[in-house]
């Protein structure tokens, strides 16, 4: 007999095959978008703590927000565009306004709210709290290694932080 | 004339698909690859996020707990109202119950991991403070500081829509 020769298996199919598990995961796929605004939370109270050291009025920048989304920094009605100017200026006054921060170290902004408060005012209000800061520490870090926050060394990063650290405290508000 | 003719009758021949599957493959691969299973199974609030453009990407997605916060969606309106309310998960929760949520996913985890753990919150932009702060105290109380709110990549002028 004749030896048959070994017929090659048609891989025709294979694309379909191939197609089939495309589509699966096109449809199962979700492009989560996994973006957020990073914050650390104060440590919980311990029981011995020390009272809060009495920071002068100066140097506190209060933004109060009411259960109608309605904002008042240091007592003037602010739309959220305002906050970014006004904080940069709070933070970077160095002493030379009076009624202003002494120097950036010193410079504490503080955020209330009330529990009515919408989620998007918070995150609005935060968000240009935290454009502020990162402008101010680019523009240091741009004046003293030429590079833009992002691209300095750990170190680097640490000592524009150390000139320029961001101090946001938050109130909870009562039940 | 006769070179003509010949090529007449063959026409142009067939566009070989022997490639076609390489480059399906191809696609499937990049879509496999993107593929992220949803992390929490069903998803029974509706979460609309607010935009914001300070944000960060989150790097290690293994290391996050989610709590989403948000209205029921309407199959669940008739049992549990239209107020915000917490999923961890796939369940409805309490605000208690954040707290013993975020410890049993550290346990879960490695030692060394355990101080990168991130919780990030999915609350949608409407809800009220309220609710926020309360999840943020029970974080504080298990010592889970990192936080991350999660938002859409965009001006925050959006949000006022």
């Amino acid at each position: 007999m004749a030896k048959r020769k070994l017929e090659e298996i048609n891989a025709g199919s294979m694309a379909d095959i191939a197609f089939l598990l495309l589509i699966f995961f096109l449809v199962t796929t979700t492009m989560e978008s996994n973006y957020g605004i990073r914050r650390k939370l104060p440590p919980p109270p311990a029981a011995d703590q020390p009272p809060p050291p009495v920071i002068k009025k100066k140097n506190v920048l209060e933004i109060n927000i009411n259960g109608q989304d309605q904002m008042l920094i240091e007592g003037e009605l602010a739309q959220d565009k305002d906050v970014k100017p006004i904080a940069i200026k709070f933070i970077t006054n160095n002493g030379r306004d009076p009624q202003m921060s002494d120097n950036p170290q010193k410079a504490v902004v503080s955020i209330k709210h009330s529990r009515e408060t919408s989620y998007k005012k918070y995150i609005s209000v935060y968000n240009e709290l935290l454009a502020a800061y990162n402008e101010i520490r680019n523009k240091y870090a741009m004046q003293k290694f030429g590079k833009p926050f992002d691209q300095l060394t750990e170190e680097q990063q640490k000592e524009v932080k150390d000139a320029y650290p961001q101090k946001i405290a938050e109130s909870t508000p009562k039940r | 004339m006769g070179k003509f003719s010949k090529k007449k009758e063959g026409g142009t021949p067939a566009i070989s698909t022997a490639s076609l599957p390489d480059i399906v493959f191809m696609l499937l691969f990049f879509f496999m690859v993107a593929t992220v299973m949803r992390e929490n199974g069903e998803k029974k609030v509706t979460v609309k996020m607010p935009s914001a453009d300070q944000v960060k990407k989150i790097e290690k997605k293994g290391l996050v707990s989610y709590i989403y916060v948000g209205t029921p969606i309407k199959k669940y309106q008739a049992k549990y109202g239209t107020a915000p309310r917490i999923q961890l998960n796939d369940a409805f929760a309490d605000v208690k119950e954040v707290g013993p949520f975020v410890l049993a996913e550290r346990a879960a985890k490695r030692d060394e991991e355990k101080p990168l753990m991130i919780t990030s919150i999915k609350a949608d932009k409407d809800v009220g403070m309220g609710i926020i702060t309360d999840i943020k105290e029970e974080l504080r109380k298990v010592n889970a500081l990192k936080v991350n709110y999660s938002t859409k990549k965009g001006s925050v002028e959006a949000n006022n829509d």
